[in-house]
């Protein structure tokens, strides 16, 4: 090559706009223009929450919002799209590009085999229909981590479309109720993902990297058939959850690999569609769900303020908590779409279609993906429900976490103790101390096996559930102790001598004999306060239970 | 009866001057081919060249050497934009080694070639004749190029052409025009002196066609064996048929288009240049097949090597004539050979079929349009940033961008990028762009029609007349010209056929004339069969560079000593 890779480029204003604040350089084009079918009807499926301004005045109707979502998806694979430099993250800059990736001029794309494969596999899982044909276009536009001046992508017949996502919403009093919604989806499309630009204000310089330019993406098209920041955060979640089970993408928005542009408008319902903005740079499920409704009250607001929403691209800012408009100067960009020659139609097959003899190196046949496809998120979630009998809900949340699931299932294969015992632990206590302390699943101080040997001494009644609770937290402190040698040295066996229970509560009930007088008088509850006394001096190795009993006996007496 | 009539020899009694002492070189040349012939064989004509070096008659490296000092003895030509002296000589030393030990890598093994200066060479630069590469030093090189080096041949440089092959003419390039060597032959300057209104004899040279000019010119001035062209609407037959080179261009997904520095993907195609056609099939025997690197080439097994049969009987072959191609703009001496050629195969027991490709005229337009499309397209990637030419422009990137591609493209290439990027607009995509591509399947579906009806090869002029000085071919800009010169030839590359342009007769004018013949897709062996039969009836002459020829006039009339065939 004639120049290194790393060079400045003079930047001009604009290129401000386009930014995320400091280092985030990630920047996605306006979307293809096809995107959401705006004069469609709305899904049956979603029910749309109503928006009312602070104060409504007299006569006044509720808002609805639209919301569609764009979705890009990096596919894991070993090599790029259309060139053989290899896919890694974090790699030393321009250390992964092939001559293809830098555009020399006589390079032709040669399409990854993965990638279309990664494609099939989640349109399948998606409920898309897949088509035997698809094209690639060229796309144009001028950038500079864009290359050869455009992306190929699937604009005219994508490589699947049709399809559904359905997700779960909390609803209910305490948000523990799980209801099903549907999203559409439009299409499922193969893409090039740009390179990088780093900005570098101070010297008036940009820095490309094209590492991640050429990478496949698969773009994921949502009918805008969404009506909140939880809808589109949930929808995500669980799309991110399919990629992640397929194997198809990493899908960690952090490193970039699950990327969301949202389109959004408000109406009154029964009327035309409001003009939409379309907000980017959202790089976490958190701030998807806030970006999309500040946006939408911004647009009530603006609307009920005799504003007018105008059709732009708008960036969220994370730190503020607000969308910005990106004030594009060049106004809607005509990205002069052109089939791609290099590339013959990507003709796919199946069990009926296949020819007689054909390489199974040169064919993908959908037939055999779709025998390989893994448990998908939903049916995970009805095996839990079926199979140890947990609520809907929990399934959710052992589900959402990473590597939730996989502890759960570790410490029933080697527990004696209830599926029900160890949802409740896992959910409750577990999750519980990992929130608290931010901590990932991963990172946790007790592993599967420990907290299977503490429900073990739980079930077999060696323990009070109370001891339980201080052994776990003996547990977290990464003493390198199992949970049997902290029941052993801090004493915390059950009371089995019922001698010694009885002696106990004898003498706690010559020690308060108001508290007995006031029994005696007919007060049953306070039998709690001695029961409480009783524990208290068995340091919570006695069972509650046997302690009442005791006590009930003798005052009976 | 047409042998006779076609093979225009040279009856002039008179010696003509030489137009420069360079021209002495081109004739030592042959005359030491001569001589080394005569050293070791005896009275025939010289052995042709392949053979010569498996008997070790000649070493590489002294072929090498000759063709390097005849290359800088026709400089003037512009042929070249690069010589490659020291990648040729290495290589022709590591040739000679494999001939010494027995261990040739074939028939191109230590034979000297040229590169149209569009396809990618490894460490050599390649510039498209643009400032926009100048300097550009690729890392790779093109398939085809590789595969040449692979047989062993060796490459003696890379050829001038019009700015990223965009021109009929090769003089629109940054390194300026490419002089036809038949501007200082023996026969075009006798036919001008017989001719009182003609002056200033050195201001009149030819252009070569193009836009493979280079390549043409510098197997035509015998300073290399085969040369690459690429053929987008004509690119390697136009400037064959002014150079009276056999230009063949294959069919499109037969050879490797990988390091082709693009004009129009859907429809470039590498072409080769040769002095025979036996000579062409040779080297697309070393280039055709599938690239892994090239998803458009073809899989489907294709016979290998390209080995010509010589016909004996053409009384089984249908030869159509497209009626459309009489056009009024055709001149009258390209019409009459043309209509000899047809009678030719008729007496010969062919049998003739007027045909109708009733979307001819439509063509050219509709190829302007998807040119242009696709030149906009590729040529978005010289941006500046990468590789190639930068401006000292740094306000702003778009600046930085304007700029680059204002001083790094000429006016031609500009112009297409604008017109490309107008017919794809959102709103103009239809209209044009779309209707084009419509277009051209019709056009496709006339050859498809034609060969159905049972025609095995369509014959065709290739050109409307013979090579024109330069001063009268820049009265035209290079739209009008390449709408006139690629008329003939680009339907076939929106079609994806093959075809082959071959030298027919010297025009009046003492100028070659070719005619060109079109085949069914993927039946290049078919088509070559076809036009070697008809080379080796119409016996055109060679190229007589210069008056110490007269010596040698037995030998080098004799159309075998200098086609200089690869094969035995």
């Amino acid at each position: 090559m004639a120049a290194p890779m790393q060079r400045w480029v003079g930047r001009g204003r604009h290129w401000t706009f386009a930014r995320v604040d400091g280092g985030s350089c990630h920047r996605r084009e306006a979307p293809t223009g096809s995107t959401s079918n705006r004069i469609r009807g709305r899904s049956s499926v979603a029910q749309q929450p109503l928006y009312t301004t602070q104060k409504p005045r007299k006569g006044e109707h509720k808002w609805a919002a639209v919301v569609g979502l764009e979705i890009h998806a990096q596919i894991s694979s070993n090599s790029k799209l259309f060139s053989g430099s290899q896919v890694r993250f974090s790699a030393p800059p321009n250390s992964l590009v092939s001559f293809f990736d830098a555009s020399l001029p006589g390079t032709l794309p040669v399409l990854n085999r993965r990638c279309v494969e990664a494609a099939v596999m989640t349109g399948l899982a998606l409920n898309c229909h897949i088509n035997k044909k698809s094209l690639f276009d060229r796309k144009h536009y001028f950038y500079a981590d864009l290359p050869a001046g455009y992306q190929i992508t699937q604009q005219r017949l994508p490589i699947a479309v049709n399809g559904s996502l359905t997700y779960g919403v909390c609803a209910g009093k305490k948000q523990s109720q799980v209801i099903p919604k549907t999203v559409r989806i439009k299409q499922i499309q193969l893409e090039q993902d740009s390179g990088k630009s780093l900005h570098d204000d101070l010297r008036s310089q940009t820095l490309i990297d094209l590492n991640r330019a050429g990478v496949g993406l698969l773009e994921v098209v949502l009918e805008p058939d969404l009506s909140c920041g939880e809808e589109a955060a949930t929808a995500v979640r669980e799309l991110q959850l399919i990629l992640q089970a397929l194997g198809t993408s990493q899908a960690n928005m952090a490193e970039g690999q699950l990327r969301v542009d949202a389109n959004i408008s408000v109406h009154h319902p029964g009327e035309p569609l409001g003009v939409r903005t379309e907000v980017k740079n959202l790089n976490s499920i958190r701030f998807l769900a806030k970006a999309i409704d500040y946006e939408i009250q911004r647009q009530i607001n603006e609307l009920e303020n005799g504003g007018e929403i105008l059709n732009e691209t708008r960036s969220f800012h994370y730190q503020l908590g607000c969308t910005m408009s990106m004030r594009d100067k060049e106004g809607k960009q005509d990205y002069r779409f052109m089939p791609e020659p290099n590339l013959p139609p990507l003709v796919l097959y199946d069990a009926t279609s296949l020819p007689a003899g054909a390489d199974p190196q040169q064919v993908i046949n959908i037939d055999q993906i779709r025998e390989t496809l893994p448990e998908l998120p939903s049916v995970t979630r009805e095996r839990l429900v079926q199979q140890y009998g947990m609520l809907l809900e929990h399934s959710f949340t052992l589900l959402n976490e990473v590597g939730l699931l996989e502890f759960f299932q570790n410490v029933i294969k080697e527990t004696r103790a209830e599926p029900k015992k160890v949802t409740s632990w896992v959910l409750n206590t577990f999750l519980g101390y990992l929130k608290q302390q931010n901590l990932a699943v991963s990172e946790s101080p007790v592993t599967p096996s420990a907290l299977a040997e503490l429900l073990d001494l739980l079930d077999s009644r060696t323990i009070s559930s109370a001891a339980a609770k201080q052994v776990f937290e003996e547990l977290w402190k990464r003493e390198g102790k199992t949970p049997g040698q902290i029941v052993s040295e801090k004493q915390l066996e059950l009371m089995e001598d019922r001698g010694a229970l009885e002696q106990l509560c004898h003498s706690m009930m010559e020690a308060h004999p108001q508290v007995v007088m006031d029994l005696k008088k007919g007060n049953p509850r306070v039998i709690n306060k001695l029961i409480g006394l009783v524990r208290k001096a068995t340091q919570n190795r006695a069972d509650p239970a046997m302690i009442k009993e005791i006590l009930e006996k003798k005052l009976s007496s | 009866m047409l042998k006779g009539s076609v093979t225009i020899k040279d009856g002039c009694g008179h010696v003509p001057s030489l137009a420069t002492g360079d021209l002495f070189f081109l004739l030592a040349w042959l005359l030491w081919w001569q001589a080394g012939h005569e050293d070791h064989a005896g009275p025939d004509p010289p052995r042709k060249v392949s053979a010569a070096l498996k008997q070790g008659q000649i070493t590489p490296t002294e072929l090498c050497q000759k063709c390097l000092s005849l290359i800088k003895k026709t400089k003037f030509l512009n042929a070249y934009i690069t010589v490659s002296e020291e990648v040729a000589l290495k290589q022709a030393e590591e040739s000679e080694k494999r001939y010494k030990n027995g261990q040739s890598l074939g028939d191109l093994d230590g034979i000297p070639v040229a590169v149209k200066d569009n396809f990618s060479t490894s460490g050599i630069e390649t510039t498209c004749a643009s400032n926009m590469l100048k300097g550009y030093i690729p890392p790779y090189n093109a398939t085809v190029v590789q595969k040449l080096l692979d047989q062993g041949a060796l490459l003696m440089g890379k050829t001038n052409l019009d700015e990223f092959a965009m021109g009929s003419g090769s003089t629109d390039g940054i390194f300026g025009p490419v002089k036809n060597p038949w501007s200082y032959s023996k026969q075009y300057r006798e036919k001008r002196k017989q001719n009182p209104h003609n002056k200033n004899e050195d201001s009149d040279w030819l252009i070569t066609g193009g836009s493979s000019g280079g390549s043409a010119a510098a197997v035509s001035a015998f300073t290399c064996y085969a040369a690459l062209g690429s053929d987008t609407g004509g690119s390697t037959r136009n400037p064959a048929a002014h150079c009276g080179l056999v230009g063949f261009k294959p069919s499109y997904g037969l050879v490797s288009r990988h390091g082709l520095i693009p004009l129009v993907n859907s429809m470039d195609v590498p072409g080769i240049l040769t002095r025979c056609v036996d000579d062409a099939a040779v080297v697309l025997g070393a280039l055709a097949g599938p690239d892994p690197k090239d998803s458009t080439t073809v899989h489907d097994p294709i016979n290998k090597p390209f080995m010509l049969p010589s016909l004996a009987d053409v009384s089984k072959l249908c030869i159509g004539i497209p009626k459309e191609y009489l056009i009024p703009e055709l001149s009258s001496e390209v019409r009459s050979l043309w209509s000899k050629a047809a009678d030719l195969f008729e007496s010969e027991g062919a049998k003739v079929l007027e045909v109708s490709l009733p979307h001819t005229s439509y063509s050219i337009v509709c190829y302007h349009v998807l040119c242009t499309t696709e030149v906009a397209s590729n040529m978005a990637r010289f941006d500046g940033l990468q590789y190639g030419h930068r401006c000292d422009i740094n306000v702003s990137t778009e600046a930085m961008y304007a700029a680059t591609r204002r001083e790094g493209f000429n006016d031609v290439v500009r112009g297409r990028i604008l017109s490309g990027n107008f017919f794809l607009l959102k709103e103009n995509y239809e209209n044009y762009f779309v209707k084009a591509q419509k277009v051209r399947r019709l056009i496709a579906n006339d050859f498809v029609n034609a060969f159905n009806s049972g025609v095995d090869v369509l014959l065709t002029p290739t050109t409307l007349s013979e090579a024109v000085p330069y001063l009268e071919f820049i009265k035209e800009d290079n739209r009008t010209r390449s709408a006139q010169d690629d008329i003939f030839t680009q339907a076939v590359n929106m079609a994806g056929l093959p075809a082959v342009s071959i030298p027919v007769a010297l025009s009046n004018q003492g100028l070659p004339i070719g005619l060109q013949f079109i085949g069914r897709a993927f039946c290049d062996q078919q088509l070559l069969t076809v036009a070697k039969w008809f080379e080796k009836q119409v016996q055109f002459p060679v190229i007589q560079l210069q008056e110490l020829m007269d010596d040698c006039s037995a030998v080098l009339e004799n159309e075998k000593s200098a086609s200089v065939s690869l094969k035995q």
